[in-house]
């Protein structure tokens, strides 16, 4: 009994994830569809196809609460399938939310915890209401001369799909179509995808008549409402030939019509008549060799750890490159120039290679956007209809990819920002015809790719962020004198929206919006290496723009000199190194700035930040320009080292909460560097004039 | 040694299969688990045989369970192949049309690895099938 291997119990969850994501998706495609008037049967077939395989999984693995829950699911999508339940608002309701207890659900029994989920049941009560009603009368199929072999073949659903058809009156065809084994899925495809424009197929069947290993003949039975002449314009083909199933005259009397769509008249059919006289090898089993057996699907799925696990060790035969380049130039300062010119080649080519495994590795990391798009279109469905505001979700650039761990981490910072979007920035429908906006508030999320980063971007039509009640809101909480309020820029204004002390959700609600949580967000956002920009017109709407790295695996960095100490800074936030000499440093509200092509430039001393007591010992020095997103400082350093891709590992428990560092990492010669956190750095050297800088933060600065 | 074709669209169900399939079992011996994904898969994978056995889902897209039962007892190549339905309890229709159509058992889910290799042993020892289709 319990002897289910391990894997298969893994290959369950994973599985099962990977269908309820796909029945979410399906529900977002049958909510579209029904709001715009249309319907895809498929859709809710699909949906229940899902359901009911979670539900014969579950069975298997033991796991009962899944089982219980689609058990019910499957009851009321068979019901909707069969067109004995309408698919009502209230029943995609129902719907929606099992998706999201499906997924406390196998969160939970995944951990092997048994507790009870309240979801579970609230969810199994409300399925309840659906009842059953009584299945359809006999099949107009019988007014068709249909094939007695084709009908033997239907299921349930299918027949149900061919009387759904018939009753509206669509005329059947029947599309006989050669495919080649090799290319029968894409080929099949083509078909679906031309034939969906003309009407709905709803079986297909192999006829058995194939005329070579190779090749395979199948049946299709379609419902169509153009005539035939047009759907043989619309799909026929060298291989696929179109006919008409011709409805019988009047009466159900017994089929003496001419089979016109020859196949044999009984159930199963005698492999005799015409079909077999083909040249189908003997019944004699040959004993082929096996090669191609193996060859049954194109995908594996893979424990995101396995590929950290790889990445690590690249991460590692890296130092053994760096190490190359350093032996070769030591070879050639003690003048062993041939050694130093073999050693150098091998480190070229060891490079280029490492290079081409790196990238292999990062792209089969990258997953598309749309996999958290797909979840937050569902929040959004349902906090619209929580919060009885009407808005429009779209969705740009769901194809851009990022690393796997990046997407998992960014859906609840998203969902959030998205709550406040709906919750605070989207004004009541009334409101927004008063000042002549459509009623129906939009949303936009668009993802793109510019340079190293992925930009996501949230766009609201809403109320904006109102500065006035912030900056008030500040000073009421004591984070800020009046004296500050009145210095402050614009952006500083609205960068008031991530201070801690502005999140009281009682009171967030009732200032102009978005006060909720955005210090937390804005944490999350730069732990992935981001930043988010805040830009807001009041009474027209708010965008929010995160800047993220394609990947958090290996960083190409940029290693610098302070004192004795050797530091990495990731390049992606460095956008320049110049070089400084001391000169043209202005102190602006207390902090040094310098003018970089006609801009101020605030400075970051790192010596002073970090408390490393150091005399400089050149007077040419450099400063670094790190910039993320729109903002951007000079850190001042003593040397340059050049560039160096990096694996970062975490500083460990006991300094997690230090800010201003992204982790360490080795730095081939057996050193250790410290990698400094750009965007924390650019927070930190931006805020120091900022009034409520001194506020406490959870963290500290390491000294 | 025995080779069987599972034909199932769900990835962890063919895993829950081969691995009752391959699990230490001296009814059944060793056998070799050869995995379709979907219909098509295995009307691609039949001519590569020979199978002594095929274990096919009905619920599948596309060419579904009964359509395979159909084709493989058609064809004069393949349709001695015993042939064992996995369904579910809620459609008996389905399973009964497998039936009909030349299936020669059904498992309804849910089922243990016991009683998979039970009925696959049962089958396995059958043999080939006559299969003059009843008429």
């Amino acid at each position: 009994m319990t002897d289910i291997s391990d894997k298969a119990r893994e290959e369950f969850f994973s599985e099962a994830q990977e269908i309820v994501e796909n029945l979410s998706r399906n529900l977002l495609a049958l909510d579209a569809a029904e709001q715009s008037g249309t319907s895809d049967p498929s859709l809710i077939n699909e949906a229940f196809r899902a359901v009911h395989t979670l539900k014969g999984l579950a069975g298997l693995f033991g796991a009962t609460k899944v089982g219980a829950l689609s058990h019910r699911l499957e009851d009321v999508l068979d019901d909707v399938r069969l067109g004995r339940q309408q698919l009502t608002a209230e029943v995609l309701d129902v719907l929606f939310a099992s998706v999201d207890v499906y997924g406390q659900i196998l969160a939970g029994e995944k951990e092997g915890s048994d507790d009870p989920i309240p979801a579970v049941g609230d969810l199994m009560g409300r399925l309840e209401q659906f009842g059953v009603q009584a299945g359809p009368a006999s099949s107009p199929a019988d007014e068709y001369d249909l094939d007695p072999g084709m009908l033997a073949v239907l299921t349930e659903y299918e027949e149900h799909r061919l009387r759904t058809n018939i009753e509206q009156g669509l005329r059947l065809y029947r599309l006989r179509v050669q495919f080649d084994l090799a290319t029968i899925d894409k080929a099949l495809e083509e078909i679906k995808d031309r034939a969906k424009r003309h009407g709905e197929i709803i079986t297909y069947l192999p006829t058995g008549e194939t005329t070579s290993a190779e090749t395979i003949e199948l049946d299709l039975l379609m419902a169509s409402n153009d005539d035939l002449a047009t759907l043989i314009g619309a799909l026929g083909g060298d291989n696929l030939v179109i006919d008409e199933i011709p409805r019988q005259r009047a009466s159900l009397g017994p089929a003496t019509a001419p089979p016109s769509a020859t196949r044999g008249t009984e159930v199963p059919r005698p492999a005799s008549d015409r079909a077999l006289s083909v040249a189908v090898p003997p019944a004699v089993p040959s004993e082929q060799p096996d090669v191609s057996l193996k060859a049954v699907t194109q995908t594996v799925r893979v424990d995101i750890r396995r590929l950290d696990h790889l990445m690590n060790i690249v991460g590692e035969l890296a130092i053994i490159r760096n190490a190359l380049a350093r032996l070769s130039e030591r070879l050639r300062g003690e003048g062993q120039r041939q050694l130093s010119s073999e050693v150098h080649r091998l480190h070229r080519s060891f490079d280029r290679r490492l290079t081409d495994m790196q990238n292999g590795i990062l792209e089969v990391r990258m997953v598309p956007l749309g996999q958290v798009f797909d979840r937050l279109a569902r929040v959004v469905r349902q906090i619209s209809r929580d919060a009885d505001k009407n808005i429009r979700l779209v969705i740009t650039g769901a194809e851009t990819e990022i690393d796997k761990l990046i997407v998992e981490e960014l859906s609840d910072p998203l969902m959030h920002m998205i709550r406040n979007a709906i919750d605070h920035g989207i004004e009541p429908a009334e409101q927004r015809e008063e000042v002549g906006k459509p009623a129906a508030g939009t949303i936009a999320l668009n993802a793109f790719q510019k340079g190293n980063h992925v930009m996501v971007e949230i766009e609201d039509d809403g109320r904006g962020i109102d500065e006035e009640r912030l900056v008030e809101r500040a000073q009421t909480v004591g984070l800020l004198s009046s004296d500050e309020a009145r210095e402050l820029s614009r952006g500083e204004r609205i960068g008031l929206i991530f201070l801690p002390g502005m999140t009281t959700k009682s009171e967030a609600s009732d200032l102009s919006g978005r006060g909720v949580g955005m210090d937390v967000v804005r944490t999350n956002i730069s732990k992935l290496g981001g930043v988010i920009d805040v830009h807001s017109e009041f009474g027209i709407g708010t965008k929010m723009a995160i800047t993220l790295p394609i990947t958090l695996a290996i960083v190409s960095s940029l290693l610098v000199r302070v004192g004795e100490y050797t530091f990495a800074i990731p390049v992606s936030s460095v956008s320049e190194a110049i070089v400084f000499d001391g000169t043209g440093v202005r102190l602006v509200d207390g902090r040094e700035v310098m003018t970089l092509r006609g801009a101020s430039l605030p400075l970051c001393r790192l010596d002073r930040l970090l408390n490393i007591g150091h005399e400089t010992t050149s007077r040419r020095q450099f400063v670094v320009v790190a910039a993320l997103g729109s903002r951007r400082i000079g850190i001042v350093v003593d040397h340059l080292f050049g560039q160096q891709d990096i694996i970062i590992k975490p500083l460990g428990k006991s300094l997690e909460n230090v800010r201003g560092f992204a982790g360490a990492t080795e730095l081939g010669d057996q050193r250790v560097g410290l990698v400094l956190d750009a965007g924390a750095l650019i927070d930190e050297v931006l805020a120091a004039a900022t009034p409520g800088s001194d506020v406490d933060r959870e963290g500290a600065w390491l000294i | 040694m025995p080779r069987v074709l599972v034909v199932e669209d769900s990835v962890s169900m063919r895993a829950f299969v081969r691995s009752a399939l391959e699990g230490d079992d001296p009814d059944l011996g060793e056998i070799d688990v050869v995995e379709a994904s979907s219909g098509f898969d295995a009307l691609r994978l039949l001519p590569r045989g020979p199978y002594h056995l095929v274990i096919t889902d009905i619920n599948m897209p596309d060419i579904n369970g009964l359509e395979l039962v159909q084709f493989i007892r058609q064809s004069e190549r393949h349709r001695s192949i015993p042939i064992v339905l996995i369904s579910t309890r809620s459609s008996e229709r389905d399973r009964d049309r497998g039936l009909t159509l030349g299936a020669n058992a059904y498992l309804a889910k849910p089922f243990t690895p016991e009683m998979l290799r039970e009925e696959a042993a049962r089958q396995l020892a059958a043999g080939p099938q006559r299969t003059e289709p009843h008429d």
